[in-house]
C-alpha cells in the first residue's frame, strides 16, 4: 500500500503549505528507508502531525536472522513457547485468562460440551472469568435464563471467578455481581502485563492497556479454549502510534482514539496490533489507557497495547497477587507503520453517524440538535469518565437540556459516583453534581443501551433520535432504533452537549 | 422457492452414511452438516437447479466411494444459487441486531430462529428483505459484500445467523477479523475474498456459481454472463478443509478424537 492509501484526511492535513521537515521514522535499518515525505500529507501550519503512510515493509522471511520483536510478538513467542517468531505465523498459544459473559457464554458452553463431552472438565477452573453484564436488568426471559445457564456451568465446574447476579431488582443485593466485563476484569485484577487474555467480546482489547495481548473471539474458539487452554492465533504485525505533547485539559483519551480511527479508517488496523507509546500515553491513567485500547477494534485492530510502567504497577498493587513479567518492544523491532501525533494540537472530536471513523470536530457540529445524551459502557462509563462529566457540569453550573442517561460500568464505579468527591467541586460527589444538573439517576451497572439490547433496556433508543454517547459504535441500529443517529464522543463532549441540546465542544464550558 | 422449501423441510438424519470416514470432522452444529448432505443431493437433482448447495464437506473430503453429490466435487467445491448484494462495512449489528442475541446458537431451536433474523438490521434502503417476513430461510445462498464485511462485534451469532438462514458462502472484498475467524471456526459460511468490488458488479437476484478449484477460484454470474476471480482461501484453508477448528486440532493431534 503506497502513500495514497490513507483516506482523505480532515482539514489539518489538507493541501496547505508543504514546507515541513520531520523525520519519517524507520525502525528497521535493513529495509529501504525513504527520507522523502509525501508532500500532500504535510502542511506547514500543522495542527497535529501524523507521519505519511510509508510503504509497507514486509517482515523478513529468511527466518535465520534473529531480529527484534515488538511487545505483541514477544507475548506470542512466550505464550507459544517459541524463542522467535514473525508476523503472519500461526501458532498455538497458551491462554492465561478466558472471559465470557451472558450473551456468548451459553453458546460457548454448548460447544464445549458438544465437542469435549457433557462430563468434560474445563482446562483450569481458575483461569476462566465469567461475568454477566450485557442483558441483566431486563424482564426478557431468555436473557435471564442465560445467566442461569452460566450459573449452572460455574457450579458444575467449580469456576473460581463467577460474578453472579440473582436479585435483578436491587443490584447492590448481589455481593458478587460486578458489571461490564472489561472494566471488571481490570478492577478485579485479572489483567496482567505479558499475559494472553481472550474474551468472547470484541472489546476484550481493552485489557491491552495493561501491556498484555487481549483480543475478542467467538463461541467456537472459546469452547475450544475452555477445553484446552490454547488457541491457534496468527501473529499480527504492529502499527505504532507515538503520542507526544501535553494533553490539553479539554481532551480525553476518547478524543485520541477517535482521532486515530478517523485517520486510518474502520479497517485501517485489520489483523494488526496497535501499540500506543509516547509521553502523552505515559501520562495517561490506567482508565484512560483502557479507553484508548478499547476502541482499537473499531479500526479493525486485533489488539491494542500500552507498555506497562509505574502507573500500571501501582494500579495492580492491590489487585493481583499473581506474578507477572512485562515485555517491551525491542529497539530493533519492526513496525508496519509508525504514526506520530502531537496531542497538544488536537481538538475535541465526535464520530458522526453511522461509522466510528466518520470523524468531525465537535465545534463544527454545533448546529446538530440532539435529543439525548448517554454516558456509560466499557468505553465511557468508568469512574474517571463520570468524574470528567461531573467536572464539566459543575464548571458550567447549569442544567441539562436533554435527557441525560448515566450508566456506571460496574458496582465499584457506581459506588465511586456516589462517594468520591469531584476535584474542585467543594466536596461534592459526581452523583450530587449530576442531580443538580438534572441528569437521570445513575442506573444499575451493566452494558446497558450501548448495544440496544432487549426492548426494555434502560435508555435504549426506541425511536429515531439523535444521541451523543460515550460508547464505542454508531452503526445503524446500534442503540436500538435503525434510524437513530449516534455521535460518539468523550465524556466532556457528551456533558457539554447535554447542557446545550446541541453537539458542543467542551471548551465552551471548560475554559 | 421450491429448493429452499425442500431444504428447510429436510429432517436431520444420523451421520452414518457409507461415505463417512472414521475421523469425520465434527462441527459445532451437527444437524447443519447432515442437512447439508441431503441438500447437496437435492440441489444437484434436475428438479432443484437453484437449490442452495452448502459447503459440502462430505463430497469434498470423503475418501470413500463417489457420493450422491456433484460428480465434479472430487477436485472442486462449488456453490450455486441466487446472490444478495450488500455494501461496505456491514457490521454485526446489521447482520444480527443485539436484541436477538439472547438466542443461544448451540440450541437447535434457537439456531433456526437466529436464521430468521439474518440481516434484519439492514437499513430500509435495502428494499429486498434477506429473509421474507415469517420465513426462517433465505432464498439467497450467496452473499456478496464490499469492504470490511462483518465488522463490529465478536458475536458468533453473525455467521451463525447467516448460515442458519441458508447462506452457503460470502464473497466480500475484505473481512473484519473476528467475523472471518468465526466463519472459519464454525463452518457456517465459507468466507471468500473477491479480486475486485463484486458488490458493484452483481445485483441481488443474480444467479451465480462459485467454483473453488485446485488452481483457481472464480465466481460466474449467469445473469450477466461475466466471470470474476476470487482469492485463494489462504491460511484458513487447512482449518476449513479439516472441518473447523476442532476437527483441525484433532487432525493435528492437539486434542483427542471424540468418540463417535
Amino acid at each position: 500500500m503506497g502513500s495514497s492509501a490513507l483516506p482523505p484526511t480532515s482539514s489539518f492535513l489538507s493541501d496547505k503549505q508543504k514546507d515541513v521537515g520531520f523525520s519519517s521514522f524507520c525502525t528497521q535499518p535493513s529495509f529501504p528507508c525513504s527520507a522523502q515525505v509525501s508532500k500532500k500529507m504535510v502542511s506547514k501550519k500543522v495542527v497535529s502531525v501524523m507521519t505519511p503512510q510509508q510503504s509497507e515493509r514486509k517482515p523478513s522471511t529468511t527466518g535465520a536472522v534473529k531480529t527484534g520483536m515488538t511487545m505483541t510478538e514477544k507475548i506470542f513467542a512466550r505464550a507459544s513457547e517459541k524463542s522467535q517468531l514473525i508476523p503472519g505465523e500461526n501458532v498455538w498459544v497458551n491462554v492465561d485468562i478466558l472471559m465470557t459473559h451472558d450473551v456468548c457464554g451459553p453458546g460457548s458452553i454448548g460447544i464445549f460440551k458438544k465437542e469435549f463431552g457433557k462430563n468434560a472438565k474445563v482446562w483450569d477452573r481458575e483461569k476462566i472469568v465469567i461475568i454477566p453484564d450485557h442483558y441483566i436488568f431486563t424482564a426478557d426471559e431468555r436473557a435471564n435464563r442465560n445467566v442461569d445457564i452460566l450459573r449452572d456451568f460455574c457450579n458444575e465446574q467449580d469456576i473460581k471467578y463467577f460474578y453472579d447476579i440473582k436479585d435483578l431488582g436491587n443490584f447492590k443485593a448481589n455481593p458478587d455481581y460486578k458489571g461490564v466485563c472489561h472494566v471488571a476484569l481490570a478492577q478485579e485484577g485479572h489483567c496482567r502485563p505479558g499475559e494472553v487474555l481472550l474474551g468472547t467480546d470484541s472489546h476484550t482489547c481493552t485489557a491491552g492497556a495493561f501491556g498484555q495481548f487481549a483480543t475478542g473471539i467467538g463461541n467456537t474458539d472459546a469452547g475450544f479454549v475452555l477445553g484446552t487452554g490454547k488457541l491457534l492465533l496468527k501473529v499480527p504485525p504492529t502499527l505504532r502510534f507515538v503520542m507526544d505533547g501535553e494533553m490539553p485539559d479539554y481532551l480525553l483519551a476518547k478524543d485520541l482514539i477517535l482521532q486515530i480511527i478517523g485517520e486510518i479508517s474502520v479497517a485501517g488496523a485489520t489483523y494488526k496490533a496497535m501499540e500506543f507509546v509516547g509521553s502523552t500515553v505515559e501520562s495517561l491513567t490506567m482508565e484512560e489507557r483502557m479507553t484508548l485500547c478499547n476502541m482499537v477494534v473499531e479500526a479493525g485492530g486485533k489488539n491494542g497495547i500500552v507498555p506497562a510502567d509505574s502507573t500500571t504497577f501501582k494500579y495492580l498493587e492491590d489487585k493481583t497477587s499473581l506474578p507477572y513479567e512485562p515485555v517491551y518492544s525491542d529497539g530493533q523491532a519492526r513496525f508496519l507503520q509508525e504514526y506520530r501525533i502531537d496531542v497538544s494540537k488536537l481538538e475535541p472530536l465526535v464520530a458522526k453517524p453511522h461509522s466510528p471513523d466518520n470523524r468531525a470536530l465537535a465545534r463544527e457540529c454545533k448546529d446538530v440538535k440532539i435529543d439525548r445524551v448517554y454516558i456509560g459502557s466499557c468505553t465511557g462509563g468508568k469512574t474517571e469518565d463520570f468524574m470528567a462529566a461531573a467536572k464539566l457540569f459543575h464548571a458550567s453550573g447549569k442544567r441539562v437540556k436533554v435527557p441525560t442517561f448515566l450508566v456506571p460500568a460496574t458496582q465499584k464505579v457506581w459506588m465511586d459516583v456516589y462517594s468520591l468527591p469531584v476535584p474542585g467541586a467543594g466536596g461534592k460527589t459526581c452523583s450530587q453534581i449530576f442531580e443538580e444538573a438534572g441528569c437521570d439517576t445513575p442506573a444499575s451497572p451493566s452494558c446497558g443501551a450501548c448495544l440496544g439490547g432487549p426492548r426494555d433496556t434502560y435508555a435504549r433508543m426506541n425511536e429515531a433520535q439523535v444521541c451523543v454517547s460515550t460508547t464505542n459504535r454508531n452503526f445503524p441500529g446500534r442503540m436500538g432504533h435503525k434510524e437513530g443517529q449516534i455521535y460518539l464522543a468523550s465524556p466532556y463532549t457528551a456533558a457539554a452537549s447535554a447542557l446545550t441540546g446541541f453537539v458542543t465542544d467542551p471548551r465552551d464550558f471548560l475554559q | 422457492m421450491a429448493a429452499a422449501a425442500a431444504f428447510s423441510t429436510l429432517s436431520p438424519f444420523k451421520l452414518s452414511s457409507p461415505i463417512e470416514t472414521p475421523n469425520f470432522p465434527s462441527l459445532s452444529s451437527s444437524f447443519k452438516l447432515t442437512s447439508s448432505a441431503a441438500a447437496a443431493a437435492a440441489a444437484n437433482s434436475p428438479t432443484h437447479p437453484f437449490g442452495p448447495l452448502k459447503f459440502n464437506r462430505i463430497a469434498r473430503f470423503a475418501t470413500a466411494a463417489p457420493s450422491a453429490a456433484s460428480s465434479s466435487a472430487t477436485s472442486a467445491t462449488t456453490f450455486h444459487g441466487l446472490c444478495y448484494v450488500v455494501g461496505d462495512n456491514i457490521d454485526t449489528d446489521q447482520i444480527i441486531p443485539a436484541e436477538y442475541l439472547t438466542l443461544v446458537p448451540s440450541n437447535p431451536d434457537e439456531y433456526e430462529k437466529l436464521g430468521s433474523y439474518a440481516l434484519i438490521g439492514l437499513p430500509s434502503s435495502y428494499t429486498n428483505r434477506f429473509v421474507e417476513s415469517g420465513a426462517t430461510k433465505t432464498k439467497y445462498s450467496i452473499l456478496i459484500g464490499g469492504d470490511n464485511f462483518g465488522c463490529g462485534s465478536s458475536r458468533e451469532h453473525a455467521p451463525v445467523a447467516l448460515g442458519a438462514a441458508g447462506v452457503a458462502a460470502v464473497v466480500a472484498e475484505s473481512y473484519a477479523r473476528i467475523f472471518f475467524r468465526n466463519s472459519v471456526a464454525t463452518g457456517e459460511v465459507y468466507p471468500l475474498e473477491s479480486e475486485g468490488r463484486l458488490c458493484d458488479e452483481c445485483s441481488t437476484g443474480d444467479v451465480v456459481t462459485i467454483e473453488l478449484g485446485e488452481s483457481d477460484c472464480k465466481l460466474i454470474n449467469h445473469t450477466t454472463g461475466k466471470e470474476y476471480g476470487l482469492k485463494p482461501i489462504g491460511d484458513a484453508g487447512p482449518v476449513i478443509e479439516a472441518g473447523g477448528i476442532f476437527a483441525y486440532a484433532r487432525k493435528a493431534g492437539m486434542i483427542p478424537s471424540r468418540d463417535a
